[in-house]
């Protein structure tokens, strides 16, 4: 635990305008750099939420929401994006655009409205796409990128960013086991080489257990568990946050689950 | 070399303007004959404007509400500002700027309209709001245009048919100087979002995570394209299909970056609006086709043709 706190949210409440009930209760979490930490939970069990509050996208009713110290409601979205890569869920790109062309997006945040790219943004660009193993592909259109690949541009476009903190929501949501892996194994290897902190919102709860410094296991608002891959995937309570028996086992020191089948 | 192409057609353009017409003048009197001086020469720059600023609005409109079938018109703009035009031409209002000034008025009416719809309930300027709020807008305007047509004398219909389908006979240096102080504003407020555009084509949350302050970006371009448009409605009448199909031409010769994008659909739409004027005026002389007509008759299979290509991906 010697990285530097980046992103830190303590005993945050939130409730949407229209919610009948808190979204959030008393969530706190933290991620440092050279971390990954993987953020788990049903659906509904709001994982997309915190992820918005611990953003700033919606101050907290009750607790803080800190990135680098600073209350992150009042990061401006330029500044943020400075410091935080986010790769959502869904992007659905209206024009053709070159991989090249959409990885400079990630310079947005550097550049004013009116000044060209300097060397420097080239640079950085070329520096992402050689970083996620995309260069080969920059000048290929982006409609041409198999579902991997596509992600792994997009990766490459907020590492333009020269982010501190990588944020990946359901990055292998309908990816094939090759691209699943290589994708976690380019994260993996940003945060230990680089020193990235990186949260990846996932499904996958095997992939999370593998790759994953700490996991966050959310259940309807609150914290389930938290910790180590082998403290939070304990059987009781991940079946029970699940609302599913499973088995769990262990492969190469991390936890696995296996939902087991429905008694006949 | 796509820039010396399009600069170059446009100069060509703009020279045939000047030198065609129903009216032959020998090349010897151009520079002074006041039929090229008093018309031809302010008719071919309000083309140029007009066309451009349609351009750059629909290439706009297109990213912001993030659908490639938008144009200035599908907002609304197109059937206030009829209603307002039709409106004067029914009541007689008198002087040469009655008939500009009540389109411009409309327009405005129809955009205040679609815009209040659009923050309705704390939105943001959802897209799918824009456009179904300015379809309907439009619509209820049309409806109320064809009844007040429907109502007037022979005269002032054909008048008021013509207007709808555009035309740059109203060209006048007067017109030409109101366009120069009056467009500049907000042909710089869109070039300024250029690089926000850009995002927005990714979808309104990645934009906002690439650093993009989305909600005011969507406001300055709305208010900045319908300016343009109504402007463009007002001194030219509803001229259709320039800002549908030139933004995507651009689209396939520049890409998709609104730097050059932008720019690169002023010029062609100028271009290509100048080109179609030049031919209504000079293809049945000595009368002459609404310009709208020229510009759908050219520009559908033009537009045809991208789409060929857009399948062909």
């Amino acid at each position: 635990m010697d990285g530097v706190l980046i992103l830190d949210v303590t005993d945050v409440t939130y409730r949407y305008p229209k919610g009948g009930r808190d979204a959030l209760r008393g969530v706190s979490c933290a991620v440092r750099s050279g971390e990954l930490v993987a953020v788990l939970g049903p659906n509904g069990s709001g994982k997309t939420t915190l992820v918005r509050v611990a953003l700033g996208a919606a101050p907290p009713h009750a607790g803080t929401a800190r990135i680098l110290g600073r209350p992150a409601h009042t990061w401006s979205r330029r500044e943020l994006a400075r410091v935080v890569g986010v790769v959502t869920q869904h992007e659905d790109n209206l024009f053709p655009q070159r991989v090249r062309e959409t990885v400079l997006l990630g310079r947005y945040a550097r550049l004013s409205s009116w000044s060209g790219e300097r060397v420097e943004d080239q640079t950085a660009v070329t520096r992402a796409l050689e970083r996620c193993d995309v260069d080969a592909l920059a000048d290929r259109w982006l409609w041409t990128l198999s579902g991997g690949e596509y992600q792994r541009v997009r990766i490459a476009r907020a590492l333009a960013q020269e982010p501190r903190l990588l944020v990946l929501d359901e990055p292998t949501a309908s990816l094939d086991v090759r691209h699943e892996m290589e994708l976690f194994e380019l994260v993996r290897a940003l945060v230990e080489r680089e020193g990235l902190a990186a949260v990846v919102v996932t499904h996958d709860v095997n992939l999370a257990a593998r790759f994953a410094d700490r996991i966050v296991l959310l259940s309807d608002g609150v914290v389930a568990a938290a910790g180590s891959p082998d403290e939070v995937l304990r059987r009781d309570v991940a079946a029970s946050v699940f609302d599913w028996p499973l088995a769990v086992s262990s492969f190469d020191g991390r936890p696995q689950i296996t939902p087991l089948r429905r008694p006949s | 070399m796509k820039w010396l192409a399009l600069v170059g057609g446009l100069m060509v353009v703009l020279l045939a303007a000047v030198v065609l017409g129903p009216a032959a003048v020998p090349l010897r009197e151009l520079t002074h004959s006041p039929i090229v001086l008093q018309l031809r020469v302010p008719r071919a720059l309000l083309g140029l404007l007009v066309g451009g600023s349609l351009g750059v609005a629909g290439a706009s409109l297109q990213s912001l509400v993030r659908n490639p079938l938008a144009d200035p018109f599908l907002l609304g703009l197109s059937g206030g500002a009829g209603l307002g035009a039709v409106t004067a031409i029914a009541l007689h209002l008198p002087g040469s700027w009655a008939l500009p000034l009540a389109a411009f008025v409309g327009a405005l009416g129809a955009l205040g309209l679609v815009f209040r719809l659009g923050l309705v309930g704390g939105a943001e300027l959802d897209p799918r709001i824009l456009l179904l709020g300015g379809v309907a807008v439009g619509a209820f305007c049309a409806a109320v245009t064809t009844a007040i047509v429907s109502l007037a004398e022979a005269s002032e219909l054909r008048n008021a048919f013509l207007w709808l389908w555009g035309g740059l006979s109203g060209a006048s240096w007067d017109t030409v100087r109101v366009l120069l102080v009056y467009l500049p504003l907000p042909l710089l407020v869109l070039f300024g979002a250029a690089r926000s555009l850009d995002l927005l084509v990714l979808g309104e949350e990645q934009a906002r995570h690439l650093g993009a302050d989305v909600a005011a970006v969507k406001r300055r371009v709305y208010l900045a394209a319908s300016f343009l448009t109504a402007a463009a409605v007002a001194t030219a009448g509803v001229v259709g299909f320039v800002g549908l199909i030139v933004p995507h031409l651009a689209r396939s010769l520049w890409g998709g970056r609104h730097r050059s994008l932008l720019p690169a659909s002023f010029l062609a739409g100028g271009a290509l609006l100048v080109a179609a004027d030049t031919l209504a005026r000079v293809a049945v002389a000595p009368r002459e086709l609404p310009v709208g007509v020229v510009t759908a008759l050219v520009g559908v299979p033009l537009f045809v043709l991208l789409l060929r290509r857009w399948t062909a991906y």
